[in-house]
């Protein structure tokens, strides 16, 4: 039975319960933690030589960090296929908060020493309490994140961090999954009172005796106001819950539900005593957890990401290989990211351009970078430290010593051969060689390195500083150190990997463009480009269409085309789309980055428009298709084209093809991803609207005969999961 | 059995702000002036009405405990007269003149006086919360933004630009002074007085004849921040409407409905008590009904209660020959002009709201009687009164002046 707190009693009758949950670096609530809890509150309860309780932490990694995830998946995964049992799922959410609620009502003084970071349930415990005492260490912080993976608080956070600091606050908080430092959490009152590093039980302890009849919390004392008001009857509260929902709903695009459930619980539950606002917040907590949205986004956004950070795609008996010295050729935009991120990461990187002026642009591009980040966690010399890590070159001798390359030049297979040959004569092929290239096949590339098998596709997307994902591309002949190195190395970024197999466009640029190419084929056909616009958006999107070819432009769109027709001969399928480009580039309007593409960008800086020239390049159809037309044409187009991607070998798992397509190109967040999306519609279902979609626009919505199998033998790309195999 | 509207009586609007001349009326006062006045202008013995209805969107506070009731006896009407207060938002006033129709027609009542109070500067519009907006789950299943934002949608998605808005606005002002002007209203106009019978108000002081294309033009829309910034209504609107590329702001205070104080009642009775009176009947009800429309949109449901009255009257648009639409914002009507092919000169032809102010709750009735009226002025025989409202709905009335 594993032992989660432990408990001393000291001479002034004040218990210190330790948390230390075994096995786990950091403290997270799991089944043995909750039973410990129920007996230590118990304890407390009928021990009259105890006079008050302290709780802390016996792990330096923190207070605690959150449910466990295996306790989450019991919530989330609900055995079989069955509709979803509401009074159980209720039981099974509410035994937190019940818990917890015992907690401040056992009738002792509790107090809480929060030496570290306390997330989510963490936090919650120490609201349960009634005096909480935080580390001034800046570095510490503590919050309220479940949004961020499709829950919100259900451990009674969302009733009584309102309490404490008001209704506006803390949405504000709960609704962005944002955290208070250790300043704010005393100013905002989340914290009592602020201690040094290493004094939060002494100064827990002193409250408790020096308060020997605090034991009830504000919100169970007759006459309890919530500060700032709340209720009907309160203007500022009605202002407040009116903008909340719109704000939200902004961010949400009502295809996100837990936000919501958030708001109303806090609504509904905010006019109600504590012992029945519980019970609300766990009947909307219920309904999130019994919606298969939050299992998909937790299992992508948490699980799944988690597991490819710490190497789930990483070849077995192959040795840790960080890399020490980095060498980056070409010092472009792409280029210079990359160094601007390996060199934070402490590695030395060898930054090489054709020449040396080109090479200082290059750096000079991450010192600007890193400028803007000063006085937000970055000073001077930290920066100054970071900065010498790069050296701009311009000749490839100077690139002795690296241990691993990482090529950003030119998107042209003739410059890409003589850069990597010549770097081979420097450094040998049995350095590991990564290409940043984003569309031609890697194992192409392989052949200007002597040992293929060291040579692997690594690309990155923009801007580096910020984008998470990394897409890693075995070429035919890649070999395991290969993919152990370029793990390695984005692990020591800090970034989130895919790794894919080779083809054209690999996965993601594949798989994006085909959303910019449904959009552009809509406008073609007469279809309203406000209409396909504000639907890719109310989709998930993160921008329509059309914005997004603008971004990225339509003239590299052009350009990407074109090699592919001369790449593919007559086996190229052209498209409307195809035309449109086309004729875009024809007209001058090249995207964002000549002020003039779909859209028009004002010299100003002022909102950008549609441009009205596309009424008549483009004339609006008589007939136009519902908002629910479009939404389906654009996202089917995506998913038809990841399910593809999955049948032709390109994807080995549907986790690199949820993560790839999320935070890739911003794929429609709450669906988990496209394989979730596929299993949670389901296949037959998908089958169907692909070959309805396939019959009225075309063949590229037609499904792949892999999902046509799925479909009539019910199967998931995902295994199907329960709360034992979690 | 028939109920035959016999007469309208309102109170001239005051600006719904602390400088209003009815202001310091509290609203039971100003209500029970227009009761008293309908009362004894035909000369009925109180004890022969059933019951009062009152249209009054914001019924808390001053206005809160049925109002209604409270003013059958500060009007010293027999006890024996029932009171209910009714709110259907902005068309409350006409509602409440279709409610007292249907029941004379039933033979539920033989005499009701109908019409509604709204003193805004005292009460404010919103006053009594309500979970529309700010509960979430019932702001997301209606996809709640302010009737602004709905004003805008309409010009936006119906093709209204600021210059048509502007220009409505002005043609109402300008045709709010002729007919103040004319006397067109005297009839129906009830002098205020205060508390020791002086006079405080006797003609609707929003107005501004002054108005131009120009004065409105400097005024910036009112709805533009709450509608792009915070909290960003234009979102939900585009959820709602997504083939629109964003909303052009258009409506400020210059082309939308005043917020005014007024009150206003209508005695609806049956033939028999009509004449026991000698009180000759102006006008008869063709057909009448309430409808439900988009509620983010919101303010579009007219233009289909006036297709359903009309089909129950077995009439066409061509046998009305006198049309009024609410002025709630300008936009409001251009559409209804536009959806029913209507020209400018068969509509609102003594200006509206914009002009004169729209005291939520009486508005509906005061409505009805300026046809009334104008129907008796002009000679002519038909007239179909509508109002737009809140979450989506539209009252309307066909009536035929006898």
């Amino acid at each position: 039975m594993a032992h989660t707190i432990s408990t001393v009693i000291d001479s002034d009758g004040i218990a210190l319960l330790t948390i230390d949950v075994p096995d786990q670096s950091m403290n997270v609530i799991g089944p043995y933690f909750i039973a410990d809890l129920g007996a230590a509150i118990t304890q407390l309860k009928t021990d009259d030589t105890i006079k008050g309780a302290v709780i802390c932490s016996g792990k330096d990694s923190g207070f605690m960090a959150g449910m466990d995830l295996k306790q989450m998946s019991a919530m989330l995964f609900p055995a079989g296929n069955t509709a979803p049992d509401m009074a159980k799922i209720f039981d099974r959410v509410f035994v937190l908060n019940d818990l917890f609620r015992q907690l401040e009502t056992c009738g002792k003084p509790v107090a809480v020493a929060l030496e570290g970071t306390a997330m989510g349930g963490g936090l919650e415990l120490a609201l349960a309490c009634h005096h909480r005492v935080l580390s001034s260490n800046p570095k510490v912080q503590i919050g309220l994140p479940e949004v961020m993976v499709g829950l919100f608080p259900g451990g009674g956070g969302s009733q009584r961090l309102p309490r404490l600091i008001g209704v506006q606050t803390a949405l504000l908080y709960m609704l962005q999954g944002k955290s208070f430092r250790p300043p704010e959490a005393l100013a905002l009152k989340v914290v009592d009172e602020l201690a040094e590093p290493g004094k939060t039980v002494e100064a827990a302890k002193a409250w408790v005796k020096a308060n020997p009849d605090s034991s009830i919390q504000p919100w169970d004392i007759k006459g309890f106001k919530v500060p700032g008001g709340s209720g009907q009857f309160n203007p500022a509260f009605i202002q407040t819950m009116m903008a909340a929902t719109v704000m939200t709903t902004k961010e949400t695009q009502r295809n996100l539900h837990a936000p919501h459930a958030l708001l109303s619980a806090v609504y509904e539950g905010i006019q109600l005593p504590m012992d029945r606002a519980i019970r609300i917040e766990s009947k909307y907590f219920a309904k999130v957890v019994a919606d298969p949205q939050a299992a998909n986004m937790v299992r992508t956004l948490f699980v799944s990401k988690q597991a490819a950070e710490r190497g789930a795609r990483r070849p077995t008996g192959v040795d840790k290989a960080p890399t020490k010295k980095l060498a980056v050729l070409g010092a472009g935009m792409m280029g210079a990211g990359i160094a601007n991120v390996a060199a934070q990461a402490g590695i030395e990187v060898m930054l090489l351009d054709r020449d040396m002026p080109a090479a200082e642009r290059g750096k000079a591009h991450a010192e600007e970078q890193m400028k803007k980040r000063i006085g937000k966690g970055m000073t001077p010399e930290q920066m100054a430290q970071i900065l010498a890590r790069i050296t701009p070159v311009a000749a490839a001798t100077a690139l002795q010593g690296c241990d691993f390359v990482i090529e950003a030049v030119f998107e042209d297979p003739a410059v890409k051969a003589e850069i990597t040959k010549r770097v081979e004569a420097v450094l040998g092929a049995d350095i590991i060689f990564g290409s940043n290239t984003s569309t031609l096949p890697i194992s192409g590339l392989a052949h200007n390195w002597s040992k293929p098998e060291n040579f692997i596709g690594i690309h990155f997307f923009s801007p580096v500083e910020k984008m998470a994902l990394v897409e890693v591309i075995m070429g035919q002949q890649t070999g395991p150190a290969a993919l152990a190195k370029a793990l390695d190395f984005v692990a020591q970024i800090r970034k989130t990997p895919i790794v894919v197999n080779d083809s054209r466009g690999f996965y993601t640029s594949r798989c994006f463009a085909t959303y910019v190419q449904e959009g552009t084929q809509m406008l073609a056909e007469g279809i309203n480009p406000a209409l396909i616009e504000n639907v890719g958006k109310q989709l998930g999107m993160p921008v329509g269409p059309l914005a997004v070819s603008d971004e990225v432009s339509i003239e590299l769109g052009y350009k990407v085309m074109q090699a592919a027709k001369v790449a593919l001969g007559d086996a190229y399928v052209s498209s409307k789309a195809d035309d449109v480009a086309a004729k875009m580039v024809a007209l001058g309007r090249l995207g964002r980055k000549n002020g003039k593409g779909y859209y028009e960008y004002p010299a100003d800086g002022g909102k950008k428009a549609l441009w009205p020239g596309l009424a008549t390049e483009y004339p609006l159809s008589a007939i136009q298709p519902s908002a629910q037309e479009v939404r389906e044409r654009l996202l089917y187009r995506q998913i038809v084209e990841c399910a593809r991607c999955f049948t032709e070998g390109v994807l080995v798992t549907p986790q690199d093809g949820d993560i790839g397509a999320i935070f890739g190109w911003g794929f429609a967040p709450y669906t988990g991803g496209p394989f979730s999306a596929i299993d949670t519609i389901g296949a037959e279902e998908v089958v169907e609207t692909l070959d309805r979609l396939a019959a009225e626009h075309g063949d590229r919505f037609a499904p792949p005969q892999q999902l046509r199998e799925m479909a009539s033998k019910g199967l998931h790309y995902y295994p199907a999961v329960s709360a034992k195999a979690a | 059995m028939e109920a035959y509207i016999y007469d309208a009586v309102r109170s001239p609007r005051g600006r719904g702000k602390p400088d209003g001349a009815l202001h310091d009326i509290t609203p039971i006062a100003l209500v029970t002036q227009v009761l008293t006045a309908i009362r004894d202008r035909n000369g009925i013995d109180t004890a022969d009405v059933d019951d009062l209805i009152l249209g009054c969107v914001a019924p808390v506070g001053e206005q809160g405990t049925d109002i209604a009731r409270l003013a059958v006896l500060t009007a010293g009407f027999a006890e024996t007269v029932a009171g209910v207060q009714i709110n259907r938002f902005c068309a409350s006033g006409l509602e409440a003149v279709n409610m007292a129709i249907a029941k004379v027609m039933t033979g539920e009542a033989e005499m009701v006086v109908a019409g509604g109070i709204e003193s805004m500067s005292r009460v404010p519009m919103g006053a009594d919360g309500g979970a529309w907006a700010s509960d979430p789950s019932v702001a997301y299943a209606t996809y709640f933004a302010p009737q602004g934002i709905g004003a805008d949608v309409i010009a936006t998605k119906f093709g209204f630009s600021r210059e048509d808005v502007d220009a409505y606005a002005v043609e109402s002002q300008r045709r709010a002074k002729v007919a103040w002007d004319e006397g067109r209203f005297a009839k129906s106009i009830l002098p205020i007085r205060d508390i020791i019978g002086q006079v405080v108000l006797t003609h609707d002081e929003h107005m501004r004849p002054e108005t131009t294309m120009q004065s409105l033009g400097a005024l910036k829309p009112s709805f533009t921040a709450m509608g792009e910034e915070m909290p960003g209504f234009d979102t939900i609107a585009l959820l709602r409407y997504p083939e629109l590329e964003r909303v052009n702001h258009v409506h400020h205070a210059g082309n939308s409905s005043g917020i005014v104080d007024g009150s206003a009642a209508v005695l609806v009775g049956s033939k028999a008590m009509g004449e026991k009176y000698g009180l000759k009947p102006r006008a008869r009800m063709k057909a009448m009904g309430s409808i439900g429309s988009e509620p983010l949109i919101m303010l579009t449901g007219p233009e289909s209660i006036a297709n359903k009255v009309l089909k129950k009257a077995g009439m066409t648009k061509a046998d009305i020959d006198l049309w009024e639409l609410n002025e709630a914002f300008a936009s409001v009507v251009l559409r209804y002009m536009q959806a029913l092919n209507l020209d400018h000169s068969q509509i609102n032809v003594n200006g509206g709201a914009i002009a004169m102010g729209h005291p939520l709750g009486a508005t509906g009735a005061m409505v009805l009687g300026t046809a009334i009226d104008e129907l008796e002025r002009s000679g002519k025989g038909t007239a179909l009164v509508n109002l737009c409202v809140g979450a989506g709905m539209g009252t309307g009335i066909i009536i035929e002046r006898i």
